[in-house]
């Protein structure tokens, strides 16, 4: 039986985001300092506004509703799917006030593809768009791949049960470390760290391949941040293209790879545990899928691209952008339809659909469910051949020696119909506005992966409908379904349920 | 309307859009073609040689070029500046096999037709009155304590 959350069940819910707005405004403190030291009045009162307007929210939530109690699992997850949605009204601002969007909606568009580290975007006139309004693109990625709860929990909220809640409902099971605060440090311990040393390592290769020296490291820092954010957002309209540059393209497919490995595999290896990498189920199945993947895929553009050099670069780069759910493109969009053949979009939206590593800034099924679904066949084929007295029972490695059970099996599952459901409505929306279904298949499978790449769809004279249910799919792939659900429980039960204490 | 040769006349060639290079492409391939359009980002020399993108207003594509031709460029596109609008003849590439598969042209000519020039973006007052205002409402809202209703 449901029972009916009262009115207090919501007081604390709005609290919370009242709080967790208010950390979204401080962090336009960023952008805002990027304007005033490129000298960008216009687009300085433009972040102004934004994180006074958050602030003033945030602020005026807190004191309208007042919360004394911890949350409880429905309220810290519906706290965090909610927080998500305010989140793009929010960092739309800016984008919008800076004059390169047609409209809201296309803001609140590229707003939720950079939180939840998609990569499409509706921008206009990107080669003449302010440092600031990159600088604040970028950091969406980089605040979104980490988490915003994330970023909440390390500097705005005390270490709670209510804070578990919420970290887990940003698609986080894993506690890396006892604590779920400690545990959110660490993640943007490593996240910075490995900022410096990317930013240092891109600024020095587009300095060398002939970027002046401070758009060099502007561009370093933005392109390091949505590659290993697995966002998939850059600083000019071409993408990676822009860059010409080989060295700049291996660089970057090692920061997705980087990116799109588990956090809790990170943390193992920072300790000196290298065998980890190699026993590791989520890795292994990693990386045998995109070699897979990448041979079929070259063999399928052997007719497109006949030369080595050129495969390697069109071929494997954009199979490692999709699986890794970054989404940064060295061809143009349209190419993918009119060039590609269709076993090698067939493959790339395989890779896209399939994802990077859990607990990692990618998007997609991700590869640990992948590891248990062949674990589950394996444990069934050797049932079948034992002895019906036998008891069979299945280990996986992740960090530690698992046991294969049922419910995780089961948890398992559900996220991956949950993901094949979205993808497939997401198609059929595409085809219902008149694409053609490869095209459709293809830029909805990016959009709930959160991925990035795009055959062309997405733009800003698409159908309103059709960013809609991008901006949707976007939400549900990066929360991974399960605050989303709990979100509308919560209403229904709201609705139907019966009254009594829900806490 | 400025106008600077910079490696020679510019021959007769199909003026293409970028959309249509990209749709097209197979079309196009290996074809003396012209493309005009902004010298935006950055020119990126490469020893003897540069990269521009020059972007028609759909798309930007990138034109490999010399040197020499490349720094007579003044202004290239970005926040603060509209750069160099420029006709460009050369070779285009749907898969260049000297760039690593890039779509590109190859330039063989460069005409500068018209000049850049800075962009002066002012200050919106009424951003500047919405900014006061958000700060003195965020003052109130901090100083305001909701009163409670005795139970």
């Amino acid at each position: 039986m449901l029972l009916r959350p009262t009115n207090e069940d919501f007081k604390i819910i709005v609290h919370y985001i009242g709080r967790l707005i208010v950390g979204l405004g401080i962090i336009l403190v960023v952008p805002l300092i990027t304007a005033l030291v490129f000298n960008e009045w216009d687009r300085a009162l433009d972040f102004s506004i934004s994180m006074l307007l958050a602030i003033f929210f945030g602020l005026l939530l807190q004191k309208i509703f007042p919360a004394t109690r911890d949350l409880n699992w429905s309220q810290g997850l519906a706290v965090t799917s909610i927080s998500w949605l305010v989140a793009m009204l929010l960092g739309a601002v800016p984008l919008m006030l800076s004059g390169h969007y047609a409209s809201y909606l296309d803001a609140c568009f590229d707003a939720m593809s950079g939180f939840a580290t998609t990569g499409l975007t509706l921008i206009q006139n990107l080669d003449h768009v302010a440092h600031s309004v990159n600088m604040w693109r970028h950091l969406m990625m980089f605040l979104g791949g980490q988490g915003i709860v994330v970023i909440a929990l390390t500097f705005l909220v005390k270490g709670t049960a209510g804070a578990y809640r919420m970290y887990v409902g940003e698609a986080r099971e894993e506690r890396i470390l006892p604590n779920v605060i400690q545990t959110a440090r660490f993640i943007w311990l490593i996240s910075l760290v490995y900022l410096v040393i990317g930013t240092v390592i891109l600024g020095l290769i587009g300095f060398f391949e002939g970027l002046p020296l401070v758009r060099s490291f502007l561009h370093g820092s933005w392109v390091f941040m949505a590659a290993f954010d697995t966002g998939g957002f850059a600083p000019q309209s071409q993408n990676i293209l822009y860059y010409h540059s080989l060295p700049y393209e291996l660089a970057t497919m090692v920061f997705m790879i980087l990116g799109t490995l588990n956090f809790g595999l990170q943390y193992v290896v920072w300790h000196g545990n290298f065998r980890e990498l190699f026993k590791n189920i989520e890795t292994r199945t990693l990386f045998s899928s995109i070699t897979i993947i990448s041979l079929m895929t070259t063999l399928c553009l052997l007719s497109t691209y006949p030369y080595l050099m050129a495969n390697f670069r069109k071929g494997f780069y954009h199979i490692v952008s999709a699986h890794s759910g970054t989404g940064f493109m060295t061809i143009y969009a349209p190419q993918f339809a009119s060039e590609w053949n269709l076993p090698a979009l067939l493959m790339t939206i395989i890779a896209m659909g399939l994802g990077g590593s859990a607990c990692s800034t990618a998007g997609g099924i991700k590869a640990l469910r992948i590891g248990i679904f062949f674990k589950a066949l394996l444990q069934d084929i050797k049932i079948i051949m034992s002895p019906g007295s036998a008891i069979v029972v299945q280990k996986f490695h992740h960090i530690k020696d698992i046991i294969l059970e049922d419910r995780l099996v089961r948890s398992a599952l559900i996220i991956f119909i949950s993901y094949l459901a979205t993808y497939l409505a997401g198609a059929l929306v595409g085809v219902a506005y008149g694409y053609p279904l490869a095209e459709a298949s293809f830029e909805s499978v990016s959009a709930a992966a959160n991925v990035g790449l795009s055959a062309g769809l997405t733009s800003p004279t698409m159908p309103a409908g059709l960013k809609i249910t991008y901006i949707i799919e976007m939400w549900v792939g990066r929360l991974e379904f399960m605050s989303i659900f709990i979100l509308f429980g919560l209403v229904f039960a709201r609705l139907t349920g019966a009254r009594g204490k829900s806490h | 309307m400025f106008c600077f040769l910079l490696l020679g006349n510019c021959a007769a060639a199909a003026a293409v859009s970028s959309n249509d290079l990209i749709a097209k492409a197979h079309i196009y391939d290996g074809r003396t073609i012209e493309f005009t359009g902004e010298v935006v980002g950055d020119v990126m020399i490469r020893g003897d040689f540069a990269w521009l993108n020059i972007n028609d207003g759909a798309q930007a594509i990138g034109v490999w070029t010399n040197k020499q031709a490349a720094e007579k460029i003044s202004y290239v596109g970005d926040y603060t500046h509209i750069g160099d609008t420029v006709k460009v003849a050369g070779q285009f590439h749907r898969a260049c096999p000297q760039h690593g598969g890039d779509l590109d042209i190859h330039a063989t000519e460069i005409l500068i037709s018209k000049q850049g020039h800075k962009v002066k973006h002012t200050v919106n007052n009424y951003k500047f009155a919405m900014t006061v205002i958000l700060l003195l409402a965020i003052v109130a809202v901090s100083v305001w304590s909701p009163i409670k209703k005795p139970k």
